[in-house]
């Protein structure tokens, strides 16, 4: 009986979850007269995805998105990795000290240091690019202390075996550490691509133009001015901006909830 | 490898991180600081001291305050429910009910669609009229309002997005806690007559804290650091009723461009977070272990 009240309420609540993602995608896929009025004969298109596609420069925003990404990603893997090898291999002083101001970052992330961090990128004369965009995020807190937990648990004998056979420091992490912490990559690589493709209010301010503007930015651009309540062309841009990592998720479910799981397990 | 080759290398590892850490996060964070005892410099006008005139100023503007008790508000009301009902989500999705794969990816799914384009979806289910919250409400015969447009409703609307948001994300963490706890506890429990809400809250409970503190953590500073919802939907209107701290930054800062009030006020949501943190490293970590 409460198996069965369990059941009822777990689906109740999963489909309310699911609505507004069902809703976006009989909007899109219908014609515009359909976008409220809910009616199963309605007859399926594409017409909206195609018009969202033409009235904005969609395969640029795209090309930027996936260009930040890529660069941030690629930026805090390998500076995460060097600091988190330090962090975890190397005796030094003041280095717990530097430790704890790496994990301020944890706390007081770049995105609300808006203001400074304009004036930053204008001094640097970098403003409305997508290296501005992606910069203040090169150095991640939540990578390096990742890594470092990650290194710590590889025992030393690996490393000692590595260092009889002649390998110097970065050999040794390069051959020993990185592919030991195979997993942990996989997931952080995960959770700081969905985080940065969905990344709105800095790369709004610090964005100026289509050549930089990444998806977000774009879509709102798009969807607060062109199109005023067509909802049927704002729902496709909608659907259409979210796809690649909608249908990643979907694809890889699993990966994406365990990599969430031990990211955030800390 | 001696001891002074270990700091060589120790360091020079640990460079180009540093580098850019100092420069985005503890640069700014201190420069916000600087910047709010100086005035904004315009056109010919340099910046100049002012001592405490913009904190001045900050006490005396009613925006200010409306935007931090909304924001507290926005706190309170997002970060219990959004926890409660991340917990209840974790409990079913962990037990074998009927349809768990698609359940679990139904809840998980608002964490990876970005908030601008799920907040574009929510615009349209509050559209007076035709959205869909006053479509059913219309066939139950009950008069909608205009959610996003009158001063009592606007926050709440704001909060019900961001729970519906992040709940599948809290989820997973409660999940993963779920995972650790061993089955034959469950069993001594209800072997010993205990009810289910008795093994929830003597047994379940307890062994999650450590979750639910980090959980309440990352909520709290989700609650200061994410604007991307106000931005699309209401703007801070009507009225600034759902105005919050950093988007009030943002609309002072790059709206009116007065960027040393934006750094006073920055100065203010700092020390918001700093609180929070301090409250982690010092009362968190003694549970969880950062060695």
């Amino acid at each position: 009986m409460t198996q069965k009240l369990d059941t009822l309420g777990a689906w109740l609540l999963g489909l309310l979850w699911i609505l507004p993602l069902a809703y976006a995608v009989w909007a899109a896929f219908h014609p515009p007269a359909y976008a409220t009025r809910f009616d199963l004969q309605a007859p399926l298109t594409l017409e909206n995805f195609s018009r969202a596609w033409h009235a904005a420069p969609f395969p640029r925003y795209f090309l930027n998105t996936f260009f930040l990404v890529t660069m941030v990603l690629a930026a805090q893997l390998v500076l995460s990795t060097l600091a988190g090898y330090a962090f975890a291999r190397f005796e030094f002083r003041g280095r717990d000290l530097v430790f704890m101001l790496v994990l301020l970052q944890l706390m007081i992330m770049p995105d609300v240091l808006l203001v400074e961090n304009y004036r930053s990128m204008s001094w640097l004369g970098v403003r409305d690019t997508i290296f501005a965009v992606g910069l203040p995020y090169f150095a991640s807190a939540f990578g390096i202390f990742l890594l470092r937990q990650t290194f710590k648990t590889v025992p030393r004998e690996l490393e000692e075996a590595a260092r009889v056979e002649g390998a110097g420091p970065l050999q040794i992490l390069w051959k020993v550490y990185v592919p030991l912490a195979k997993p942990i990559y996989v997931a952080y690589g995960l959770v700081s691509v969905s985080h940065h493709w969905n990344n709105f209010l800095w790369p709004l301010i610090i964005t100026n133009s289509v050549e930089s503007r990444p998806l977000t930015v774009g879509l709102q651009v798009f969807s607060a001015t062109d199109q005023g309540i067509d909802w049927s062309v704002i729902t496709a841009a909608t659907l259409l901006s979210a796809a690649p990592l909608l249908i990643g998720f979907l694809l890889f479910q699993r990966q994406f909830v365990q990599s969430f799981m031990r990211a955030g397990i800390r | 490898m001696n001891k002074s080759m270990q700091a060589v290398y120790g360091w020079l590892l640990l460079l180009p991180a540093i580098v850019l850490l100092a420069a985005f996060t503890h640069y700014p964070a201190l420069s916000t600081l600087w910047h709010s005892f100086f005035s904004t410099p315009r056109g010919s006008r340099p910046a100049h001291f002012v001592g405490l005139e913009n904190y001045a100023l900050m006490r005396d503007d009613p925006v200010f305050w409306q935007a931090l008790w909304n924001n507290l508000w926005f706190a309170l009301g997002t970060i219990p429910a959004s926890i409660v009902i991340a917990l209840i989500m974790a409990l079913w999705v962990n037990r074998s009910l009927a349809g768990r794969g698609f359940l679990r990816m139904a809840y998980f799914t608002p964490t990876v669609l970005p908030m601008v384009a799920v907040a574009n979806i929510w615009l349209f289910f509050y559209t007076p009229q035709y959205g869909l919250i006053a479509q059913v409400l219309h066939a139950f015969g009950i008069p909608g309002t205009n959610w996003l447009g009158s001063r009592d409703t606007a926050l709440p609307a704001l909060m019900l997005v961001t729970i519906w948001k992040e709940a599948g994300f809290f989820m997973i963490f409660y999940l993963a806690a779920l995972q650790t706890v061993s089955p034959s506890l469950r069993e001594a429990a209800l072997l010993e007559g205990a009810s289910r809400w008795q093994y929830f809250r003597r047994v379940l409970w307890p062994l999650l804290m450590p979750t639910t503190l980090f959980v309440l953590v990352n909520a709290l500073i989700n609650a200061f650091r994410l604007v991307d919802h106000v931005v699309v939907m209401t703007r801070g209107g009507p009225d600034n009723a759902s105005t919050l701290l950093l988007y009030y930054i943002y609309q002072v800062g790059f709206s009116f461009w007065d960027t040393s009030y934006a750094a006073t006020l920055t100065v203010v949501l700092l020390l918001i977070l700093s609180i929070t943190a301090l409250v982690k490293f010092r009362w968190l970590d003694r549970k969880t272990h950062y060695q």
